[in-house]
């Protein structure tokens, strides 16, 4: 217990740490080495004199950013181990995950936002510019869309299994099954990684374009964000599968594991928000690429 | 603790060394202290920025700003001239960007918060104390990127993004193609993760963490605003960082989303920056109304009045926030029925705003009043917000708006409400709090200079502004016709002395450090009754090892 011939309470008083301070410079050169890069994207040669349009400085950022990750929760599951982790401090873990997930949905909520204005007001009159591109309907005139009883479904299939195999991991680890959980887990990843896979041959196989077009941009960047927190849920399982192989977990303490369901479920959520929304009910009645 | 190095003499235990101190820190007090500092310094940057605007409008013409572009840009003749103007907007821009983010948000709820709500509620640290950590050190790399946005290329030829705090496109966009806005846009991006962190921090702590006994509706007002804010804050900063990687994509990767020959929708990115701006302006006063309640209620010896209806009211304010961000965008064309229920929804505010001003007088109604320092900021505080708040009530008609949009009658209304409204709830909590954060009590005779100065200097910046807007001057120019002449010179005269004020205030910091006269554990009597007034000035390192309990 910390500082235990002093503390009265259950609260963890928690050493100083050079974490904080580490990864603010990380995210610093992250965001100068982006800026750099998208310069170079555009041509630039440097960036404030300085030779930074290449991807080297936001990878440097990011490897600080993903350094400091490592090294921060390392000391969380340590301190957990030292028995810090008490009633009340995994209430505020468990607090501080649903409201980080509450953020997270409402990052996509932006992203929803741009496409439903998009989708809804295709033909609103006044916008003469969009009614030109758009034809005045949705999709926009012109594209043809994934069948989403394809490829989409078979990904909504893959996840929904997944969501299905990370609660047998959760049941076994609550009985006490080290082996059911590791292969609870196991598989749950494998679904993960499979579901990135065919997201990304999906991408590459799509016929509508990124650029220039509000179709694209609405579709990849919805769908490549959740690919992106399928990606960091995914990592977030591999260490929770390695934590299960060392051991770290008991049925009466594994928040780690559980933070990572809850990041999985919503991961999967936001899914099927995507699914029904983009790829079933925006493409009713649309044109479907046969590729 | 493992791997501790506390030292066994020091009776504090605080961590020896100055990075540990105060750059590894975990501490919910020195987090806030370097929030204030923080706060203090980006403060004197946006507040010389607002000085310069001004006296560029001194007198119509070309004043300052073309000098300035050629000694910083080393432009000349005519291109001195076009790029002065071109700053004017990129002061304009910065002064509203680190006015809000980097002032009072990190003083307001960084410092103050930081600082008070775990003493007030009975807690020994934050929740998260390290996260805590992340959150400040996130602010110095974020006003970094801002402030070396003005020297890096914003539009063609010309240095810094001008387009104004809110960030419209296409101006954010195809505009200002250099790189300029895009640290803008990072800066924004970082600060706001900042404030998220911070907003679960501060939900956990008040959650989790009262003292045994202390009820939420036994929890202190300032709790009660910091609670609500954090909501805000959790709720609404991630729709804006959705907003501006849009901005990003299209500006670097040939998305469409705000370009309406791809299908795109420049007014989307208003609806997003406002679903966040909006809720961002009761973020940035909520905290003042829970720290004015405090001061309003020690002054008067007596407990606030409607405690309960105080509480709900900023529920309620907080939650009719979210639904009335459209009344920013009366004149982009929004349908007459939308406009109907932002018009409606917005007058509504009004009722939970009203019961806070009505209950702070009924407070001081038949109370044993002091006039000290930080009641008469309190007191500034009732009159200049509950005047920015009737301008305001003018603004949220749809057809009124038709002629009051973009002009100085818009600039006055909201520097009523922020920079006077929020700005001396700082200070109110700052003579409020200085005595106990610190333990040496200020000069109170310089405290009510700097109260007056400010009081002064303010009110004759900002109430001229009034008759120039309704006569017709529009904001974000550099120049103007001769007819405003007159009242442009007295805003600029105020804000000379509201300049002056600051360096009132600068001195009486000084002042009470070098004098050390020691303040005492509660200099303001038995209406003092919040928790932190039981604990010695300064507190110890970790106050609360053993928790208080509540009645």
């Amino acid at each position: 217990m910390a500082d235990a011939h002093q503390n009265h309470h259950d609260y963890h008083i928690i050493d100083p740490s050079p974490w904080p301070l580490v990864g603010s410079i990380g995210a610093l050169v992250m965001a100068f080495g982006a800026i750099g890069w998208m310069q170079g994207l555009r041509g630039a040669d440097s960036l404030l004199g300085l030779p930074v349009t290449n991807p080297v400085t936001f990878l440097v950022g990011v490897a600080i950013v993903l350094y400091t990750m490592f090294g921060w929760w390392s000391a969380t599951v340590k301190e957990a181990h030292e028995g810090h982790h008490t009633r009340v401090v995994g209430l505020h873990l468990r607090y501080g995950m649903i409201m980080f997930i509450t953020s997270e949905v409402m990052f996509f909520v932006a992203w929803f936002w741009a496409f439903f204005d998009a989708s809804l007001f295709a033909d609103e009159a006044h916008q003469v510019a969009r009614v030109a591109f758009t034809g005045g309907q949705w999709p926009p005139a012109g594209i043809e869309v994934l069948d989403p009883m394809h490829l989409p479904l078979y990904n909504t299939l893959i996840l929904l299994l997944s969501g299905t195999t990370i609660t047998w991991a959760h049941h076994a680890l609550l009985n006490n099954n080290r082996k059911g959980l590791i292969n609870g887990l196991a598989l749950t990843v494998a679904l993960g990684i499979l579901f990135s896979f065919v997201q990304v041959y999906e991408y590459g196989h799509a016929p509508f374009a990124f650029k220039d077009s509000i179709y694209g941009a609405t579709f990849f960047m919805a769908t490549g964000f959740h690919g992106f927190h399928v990606l960091v849920g995914t990592i977030f399982l591999i260490v929770c599968l390695i934590r299960a192989m060392k051991g770290h977990f008991t049925p009466q303490q594994h928040f780690g594991f559980e933070a990572a369901a809850w990041y999985w479920h919503f991961v999967d959520v936001v899914w099927l928000f995507l699914f029904f929304s983009i790829y079933v009910w925006a493409s009713w009645g649309a044109p479907l690429y046969q590729g | 603790m493992a791997g501790s190095t506390v030292a066994h003499d020091d009776h504090d235990h605080k961590p020896q060394g100055f990075v540990r101190r105060w750059m590894y820190s975990t501490n919910h007090k020195d987090i806030g202290t370097l929030y204030l500092i923080f706060a203090i310094i980006a403060g004197i940057i946006g507040g010389l920025m607002s000085i310069a605007m001004r006296m560029e409008l001194q007198e119509p013409g070309i004043q300052i700003f073309h000098g300035l572009a050629s000694m910083v840009y080393g432009f000349d003749g005519d291109a001195a001239i076009d790029g002065g103007k071109h700053l004017y907007n990129v002061f304009t821009t910065a002064h509203g960007l680190i006015m809000i983010f980097f002032m009072v948000m990190p003083a307001l709820i960084g410092g103050f918060a930081n600082w008070m709500v775990p003493i007030m509620i009975g807690a020994p640290d934050m929740a998260f104390p390290r996260m805590n950590n992340i959150s400040f050190w996130l602010l110095p790399p974020a006003l970094l990127l801002l402030l070396v946005s003005m020297f890096v290329e914003g539009p063609a030829g010309g240095y810094g993004s001008g387009g104004g705090w809110t960030l419209y496109p296409p101006l954010s966009t195809s505009g200002q193609p250099g790189p300029a806005m895009d640290f803008v846009i990072l800066s924004v991006h970082i600060a706001g993760a900042s404030s998220i962190l911070g907003a679960i921090n501060f939900i956990t702590t008040i959650f989790n963490m009262r003292a045994p006994g202390m009820t939420l509706h036994k929890m202190p007002l300032f709790a009660w605003s910091v609670l609500v804010t954090a909501f805000l804050l959790l709720l609404s900063l991630p729709v804006l960082a959705g907003g501006i990687t849009m901005l990003l994509t299209d500006r670097n990767f040939g998305t469409a989303f705000f370009a309406p020959e791809g299908g795109g929708d420049p007014i989307l990115y208003q609806h997003l920056f406002w679903f966040f701006g909006h809720p961002e302006v009761y973020i940035l006063i909520l905290p003042a109304f829970g720290i004015v309640s405090h001061i309003i209620s020690t002054f008067s010896r007596k407990p606030i009045f409607g405690y309960l209806g105080m509480a709900y009211a900023m529920v309620a304010i907080g939650a009719v926030g979210f639904i009335v961000w459209a009344h920013h965008m009366y004149t982009v064309g929004l349908s007459l029925n939308t406009q109907r229920y932002f018009v409606f929804a917005t007058m509504v505010i009004a009722v939970p705003t009203g019961i806070k001003i009505f209950s702070w007088i009924a407070t001081m109604w038949g109370g044993s009043i002091t006039f000290r320092t930080p009641m008469l900021w309190a007191i500034g505080f009732i009159f200049l917000f509950t005047l920015g708040g009737m301008t305001g009530v003018q603004l949220a008609n749809a057809g009124l708006d038709r002629a009051m949009h973009d002009t100085y009658y818009v600039v006055a209304h909201f520097h009523y409400v922020l920079s006077l409204g929020a700005v001396f709830a700082i200070f109110a909590g700052w003579y409020y709090w200085f005595p106990k954060m610190t333990g040496f009590m200020y000069n109170p005779m310089v405290a009510r200079i700097h109260f007056w100065a400010t009081f002064i200097g303010v009110n004759l910046v900002f109430f001229p502004q009034h008759f120039l807007g309704l006569a017709g001057m529009p904001r974000r120019y550099i120049d103007y016709p001769d007819a405003f002449t007159g009242w442009n010179a007295v805003s600029s005269y105020g804000s000379y002395l509201s300049g002056i004020g600051v360096l009132i205030f600068l001195y009486g910091v000084w002042e009470a450090f070098a004098k050390k006269r020691i303040a005492g554990d509660n200099p303001w009597g038995e209406g003092a009754t919040t928790l932190e007034w039981q604990l010695s000035s300064p507190p110890p390192y970790h106050q609360w090892t053993k928790l208080p309990r509540i009645k």
